[in-house]
């Protein structure tokens, strides 16, 4: 019903206090939350050996030597097809676990998520439970407040900067950038980074929290549309538990299941358990909503309710929107055998096959061979044609390598190279080498097509061969 | 937010034509608070970069930058994106300065055997070379037929050592031929034009080739005394040889037919030459830029 009282433009925040709560969807949550966080601050300080190179550590992201080092694999600007094939695998895995589970990412997984359920830890420990944190909301300022407050913050704010500086250990030596760090001495941008990133960490984990979720995130707008009734997601059960003559709390009278059922009363005992523990401070008893994150903690709620009145439990559970709306619900089950998640489900096969495959098949040999245009060819004062190229040759081995340079197609005198037969490439470098042929005339007009062989002398197996042409005239 | 809030639907509180209502859902008022933030954020910005048109001029802002200008004078700017492109170049310039160094120090052949030296050659020659040379040389070196000469075919006027590329482009060049039309009548330029064709291999008369073979090493022309009684040319004086397929004045290998072909080399016999002018350029690059410039030019293909 529209009420007509007239109302603000804009909205002071309605503050959330969340209630904890015991089950397997939190356990879950925690397991994944310390999972997530000894990844992310663990791994810069993981060492990892390599070959005689100075890069020890399992996981770098060298931005001025244009190389990450992710364990044995190390990435380079020409394996940028990589990161397309991770972004496409990434969407491709969001939509297929979306159709299937819903937002099993905002609840589980995402980084406002994790971090904010890692705040309001912080806020519980040093404020209490919810209702200890309400009064102290609404209690003037006192010494307990300011002591409280300030600690909560002061804690907020450390926890942010472990977060900005350990983003930051994985662009330097993190041992050395430590010591570098506190003595002043790191680079401004380091600074700098750290700094906005511990403020947009306490501003979006400590102040915004559900705000990023509702109005900043873009997945929030767009998950409706990976929906389908058969996708299983987070809801209330309404036929059980609002029965016939709605909700009712457990007076006398309406305290079992059958008194219940016999004055038409629904399951739930409005107890608004489900309502406490909500990070996003919805009521999923209005059916589903864009503000829910599926993080399962109003099912723990319920489940807890539920067993302490001796009530069967998934009042409110995972369930599909088909399976609620059935005659005869049966038991909540994972739809998969449909279109769209099976079609998600091979794409997102393939794309891994080559993913890995492709990571599998690298080979320490990179080199691409440019003809140089201008000219195209040119004529020696004996009459022989000449064409140039361009050899670029990167060695993305961890040794330095010597690569030798052949022909295939032209005989091989008709190459020059100036002083580079054979060239020395340091690990990890490239180098770019000029190549000319020079052919008689007649033989120019034959040998169109050829290539240029690029051998690693310590593993002749791997030897590239770039196909080029040899050009003697303009193209008509 | 039911946690707080009724579910109930609030309104704006105006009502048209009777029953018609507008929602009100207000946006979170930190929004509010951006917005105010980011305008606080114009006029600072406002304060410190260029903005205002005012008469004539503009506001300047508080920013400055300073930087090196060519002549080696330092200068302070209000903040623009030329100030600051200048910046950036000092930056550059600071950071290709060892390399400059190391080219500057060593000789040619050790630079060329090189090969990370020889990619740093390669890469700022080609930037020095598309800003100063390319305009008549063109941005490969291939040069213009009947202009400018080709600079990675083999064939080199003046001599393609390294060292003579490198007086080439520190002291520029002229390439003069007089004009034979004042000393010989038609008949012989026609014969010299023949000889000088069948000297490379193209089609000619050869009674006439031969008249002109007679002419050529006669005090009468004297085409010896510059082109060498061999007709391969001196690369003292820059005078072109003649028996190889390569062309700079005459565009020989751009006519079709022979008779054409000895016409385009009748026509500069006959005319003469004042156009072989290249620029020195030891007053507008540095020595160190000239060395590098040289060893690119060489590398280009056609040096010796
Ligand atoms: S409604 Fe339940 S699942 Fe959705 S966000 Fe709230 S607590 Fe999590
Ligand atoms: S927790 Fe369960 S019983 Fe309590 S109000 Fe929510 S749905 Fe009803």
């Amino acid at each position: 019903m529209p009420t007509t009282e007239a109302s603000s433009l804009y909205q002071k925040r309605i503050p959330i206090f969340t209630r904890s709560v015991k089950g397997k969807f939190r356990s879950f949550k925690t397991a994944m939350l310390t999972l997530a966080y000894a990844v992310y601050f663990g791994l810069p300080w993981l060492p990892w050996h390599r070959g005689h190179e100075a890069v020890s550590q399992a996981v770098l992201f060298d931005l001025p030597g244009r190389k990450f080092y992710l364990f044995d694999l190390v990435v380079y600007p020409q394996d940028i097809f990589w990161l397309s094939l991770l972004l496409f695998i990434a969407g491709a895995l969001l939509f297929f676990a979306t159709g299937l589970v819903g937002r099993a990412f905002c609840g589980y997984f995402c980084f406002q998520t994790l971090w904010t359920d890692a705040f309001i830890f912080i806020e519980r420990t040093v404020q209490g439970e919810r209702p200890a944190r309400q009064r102290l909301y609404k209690q003037a300022w006192n010494a307990e407040k300011l002591g409280k407050l300030g600690l909560t913050h002061l804690l907020w704010l450390a926890w942010a900067f472990w977060t900005a500086f350990t983003f930051v250990l994985y662009y330097g030596h993190a041992p050395e950038l430590t010591v570098q760090f506190f003595s002043g001495k790191a680079p401004n941008v380091a600074y700098f980074t750290t700094l906005v990133l511990t403020l947009t960490t306490y501003v979006a984990a400590g102040w915004a929290r559900e705000q990023v979720c509702l109005y900043m995130c873009p997945y929030a707008r767009f998950q409706g549309v990976m929906y389908d009734p058969e996708t299983m997601a987070v809801a209330y059960d309404s036929r059980r538990g609002e029965g016939a003559a709605g909700r009712a709390l457990p007076r006398a009278g309406v305290r079992t299941l059958e008194e219940r059922k016999a004055k038409g009363h629904g399951d739930c005992i409005d107890c608004k358990l489900c309502v406490q523990v909500c990070p996003t401070g919805i009521d999923i008893r209005n059916g589903l909503q864009y503000q829910c994150i599926a993080c399962g903690l109003c099912v723990d709620a319920c489940n807890s309710v539920m067993d302490s009145i001796g009530f069967p439990q998934g009042l409110i559970r995972y369930d599909s929107e088909a399976n609620l709306s059935a005659k005869v619900p049966s038991k909540p089950r994972l739809h998969w055998k449909r279109l769209k998640i099976i079609g998600w489900g091979v794409a997102l096969a393939i794309m891994s096959g080559a993913l890995i495959s492709s990571v599998g098949h690298r080979t320490s040999l990179d080199a691409a061979v440019q003809q140089m245009r201008q000219p195209l060819f040119v004529m020696l004062s004996d009459g022989r044609i000449r064409n140039r190229y361009q050899i670029r040759i990167t060695n993305k081995g961890v040794e330095d390598e010597i690569y030798d340079i052949s022909t295939k197609g032209v005989p091989d005198t008709a190459l020059d190279m100036g002083n580079f037969r054979e060239v020395k490439v340091r690990a990890g470098k490239s180098l770019i080498v000029q190549a000319s042929v020079s052919l008689p005339q007649e033989m120019a007009e034959h040998d169109n097509s050829f290539e240029f062989m690029v051998t690693p002398r310590s593993q002749p197996a791997h030897a590239v061969a770039l196909a080029t042409r040899f050009d003697y005239k303009h193209d008509e | 937010m039911s946690q707080q809030k009724t579910q109930s639907v609030q309104t704006t509180g105006h009502v048209w034509d009777d029953d018609l209502q507008e929602y009100s859902n207000p946006l979170p008022s930190w929004w509010l608070m951006g917005f105010y933030a980011s305008v606080i954020m114009a006029l600072i910005y406002w304060m410190i970069y260029p903005a205002w048109p005012v008469g004539k001029h503009f506001t300047t802002g508080f920013n400055t930058v300073t930087y090196v200008n060519d002549k080696g004078q330092e200068k302070s700017w209000h903040w623009n994106t030329r100030a600051q492109l200048m910046k950036d170049m000092n930056e550059a310039q600071k950071m290709q300065k060892p390399y400059f160094d190391k080219v500057a120090a060593m000789p040619f052949d050790d630079i060329a055997k090189d090969p990370e030296l020889t990619n740093f050659v390669n890469s700022a020659g080609k930037a020095i070379f598309a800003d100063n040379c390319a305009a008549c040389h063109q941005s490969g070196g291939q040069g213009k037929p009947g202009y400018f000469p080709n600079l990675t075919d083999d064939d080199w006027l003046y001599g393609g050592s390294y060292a003579k590329i490198q007086e080439t482009i520190t002291n520029g060049r002229h390439g003069y031929m007089p004009a034979f039309k004042e000393v010989l009548n038609d008949a012989q330029l026609d014969n010299l034009a023949n000889y000088v064709a069948s000297l490379s291999g193209e089609k000619a008369d050869a009674a006439k080739a031969k008249a002109g073979d007679a002419l050529f090493h006669s005090e009468t022309a004297a085409c010896y005394y510059c082109h060498g009684t061999d007709a391969k040319g001196r690369q003292q004086i820059g005078s072109a040889n003649l028996t190889d397929k390569i062309w700079l004045w005459a565009d020989v290998p751009g006519q079709t037919s022979p008779e054409k072909k000895v016409e385009a080399i009748h026509t500069v016999i006959a005319n003469g030459l004042n156009r072989g002018v290249m620029p020195a350029w030891q007053d507008r690059l540095k020595p160190e830029q000239i060395k590098l410039l040289t060893a690119y030019v060489h590398g280009l293909g056609g040096g010796k």
